[in-house]
């Protein structure tokens, strides 16, 4: 899996209240709706200046808090390619990898806001085009490849009609 | 080489020995969806082709976070939860009835040893009781409802031993709210919590569940706790079923093991906008304050609404101050009306609403004004959390919350409790 795009930079502890407020959450399930408020909190204008394939990329902990799975779904529907970052909170990580939006885990420090970069998941490898450096990815468990390579664990469900990690 | 309490709870449920940084595929002893994460999973469960529920008497969903509706919206995605689990065959608690998280240990279904997910992130709250229960996402949940397993990471465990006693006024909460200023909030990420010491043995079971409740607040996948005579006494009000504690051995293998006395503690506020902003009250008293919130999860259970009764009683709240109280259980509101808590609290001045989770989640029951401050019980403060990204959150204990919704400040609860 390769992904192409701009960085969008975020700090630490990034929770899920602040990717999608709660107070929208309980509203719909349509996330195409949900997305044009994704970040809105820290960004009013985030969902108008992402393009399609953008990562936003953050710092320590992203994704604290809630176990709500409507984060990482409004971030994949608003078109972002990927969330690079220090580190992830553990149940936003499942949900992630659960519904298909990639994840990766790096130094994030040696990316700055508006970074051209191009991730590259098979080969393990983030290339900061707009600094002419590589950054290496903390490679995924096992298991959570699997179950992005199966499309996440709806579509790994209906393939094996339960867990199957064999 | 011994195991943690969590590695005894896995090893039995997955059928091999399990240990730390392993992955297993294990059976789940019970399972829960609430309001705001259920109407995905029921999505999901389509997508998974999912046909029946792998045991229903092991399933409930509960509508709490938005309850009752507040608008129509959320009343189509109750109306779904309830078409599901009529259809399935499963128990849905309805409005009124309470938070997720107290009505599953009122259940009785759930107790040492057990294994639980929920689709809730404070699913953690069981841990004390012995149980091993975190939280899941949506489609997890899925996966549990259909398959009754779950895969996990078998987490590694920091040992936090708490000796000493907790001085007059100051409570479980203000201890765990200590602990996570002092880990952090991703000082546990990806590991469990176990909750050890003269402190923790001395807190009645209620308390103890506020400490486990707030696991995830440092990042741990669960905060246990070992289950002793106050565990059992709580559990036989609701059950008579049988449950074998799970201890850790002697050399049981922690990540780290963290020592406190709690002997000298005072009264914690977390600061907005992070659970781990916490400083002693002292540093803020005297900051008015225009709304204050006793109740959620983490402090609406039955002693807390009777500690802030034992500081209110008589007498009447600020004129500034907006005083909301949500009870975590109606059998909580049952026993606090029995106990005359509930006529002392709205004599003082209290909003009552309905039992659930009251405005913790911004969706409903007392959305804060611009620039408004609030003091909380509850277990989060972000930016937002509320409903509104130009408030400010402070947690604290309900006597911290009683105290400084009589004089409109921030007032350390000592002045009023000898
Ligand atoms: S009371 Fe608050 S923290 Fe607890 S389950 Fe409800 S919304 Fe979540």
């Amino acid at each position: 899996m390769e992904f192409s795009g701009k960085a969008h930079k975020f700090g630490n502890d990034v929770n899920t209240d602040y990717i999608i407020s709660g107070k929208y959450k309980f509203k719909t399930l349509d996330m195409k709706e949900l997305a044009r408020h994704v970040m809105e909190d820290l960004d009013p204008d985030f969902y108008e200046k992402v393009t399609a394939g953008d990562f936003i990329v953050g710092g320590a902990n992203f994704g604290c808090g809630s176990s709500r799975e409507q984060a990482p779904l409004a971030i994949k529907y608003a078109d972002v390619g990927a969330v690079l970052a220090k580190s992830f909170a553990r149940i936003f990580y499942r949900n992630a990898i659960n519904t298909g939006l990639p994840v990766v885990e790096c130094d994030t420090d040696l990316i700055d806001q508006g970074d051209e970069l191009k991730v590259d998941l098979s080969a393990g490898v983030i290339e900061n085009k707009t600094k002419g450096t590589n950054i290496p990815i903390k490679p995924l468990p096992g298991v959570m490849i699997k179950i992005l390579n199966d499309g996440g664990l709806a579509a790994h469900f209906r393939k094996y009609r339960g867990f199957n990690f064999d | 080489m011994g195991q943690t309490i969590i590695e005894k709870i896995l090893t039995k449920h997955c059928g091999h020995e399990a240990r730390a940084n392993e992955i297993v595929v294990a059976q789940v002893d019970y399972v829960m969806g609430q309001d705001g994460t259920s109407p995905l999973a029921i999505n999901a469960f389509h997508e998974m082709d999912g046909q029946s529920i792998f045991d229903s008497s092991k399933v409930a969903f509960v509508i709490d976070h938005s309850a009752p509706s507040p608008n129509e919206g959320v009343s189509a995605l109750h109306k779904l939860m309830r078409e599901f689990s009529q259809e399935k065959g499963f128990h849905l608690y309805d409005i009124g009835e309470g938070v997720c998280h107290q009505l599953i240990p009122e259940s009785g279904e759930v107790g040492p040893g057990s294994l639980v997910i929920g689709a809730d992130s404070h699913t953690c709250t069981y841990g004390a009781l012995n149980a091993f229960s975190t939280g899941v996402g949506s489609t997890d949940l899925a996966g549990g409802l259909i398959s009754g397993k779950m895969w996990f990471k078998v987490p590694e465990t920091i040992k936090f031993v708490c000796d000493g006693t907790l001085p007059p006024g100051v409570f479980s909460k203000d201890l765990i709210l200590y602990l996570i200023g002092d880990v952090t909030a991703d000082g546990a990420t990806y590991m469990a919590a176990e909750y050890t010491g003269e402190a923790i043995t001395a807190m009645s079971q209620e308390a103890r569940f506020t400490i486990a409740n707030m696991a995830v607040e440092m990042g741990a996948k669960a905060g246990l706790m070992d289950a002793d005579e106050k565990t059992f006494d709580w559990l036989c009000r609701f059950t008579d079923r049988k449950f074998t504690p799970v201890t850790a051995d002697a050399d049981a293998v922690y990540a780290q093991v963290r020592e406190y006395d709690v002997s000298k503690l005072e009264p914690q506020v977390a600061k907005p906008h992070q659970v781990d902003n916490v400083a002693p009250l002292s540093e803020i008293a005297g900051k008015p304050v225009q709304q204050a919130v006793l109740g959620t999860c983490t402090n609406g259970r039955l002693e807390d609404l009777r500690i802030a009764a034992g500081i209110l009683n008589g007498r009447k709240i600020h004129p500034g101050v907006r005083f909301i109280v949500a009870p975590a259980s109606r059998q909580v509101l049952l026993d606090a009306m029995a106990e005359g808590i509930i006529q002392t609290l709205v004599e003082a001045g209290a909003a009552l609403v309905t039992a659930g989770c009251g405005p913790c989640v911004g969706t409903h029951n007392g959305i804060p004004s611009d620039g408004e401050t609030v003091i909380s019980t509850a277990n989060r403060n972000f930016k937002g959390r509320m409903g509104n990204s130009k408030a400010e959150i402070y947690l604290a204990s309900p006597a911290t919350v009683a105290a400084s919704a009589l004089t409109g400040e921030f007032t350390d609860p000592r002045e009023f409790i000898k």
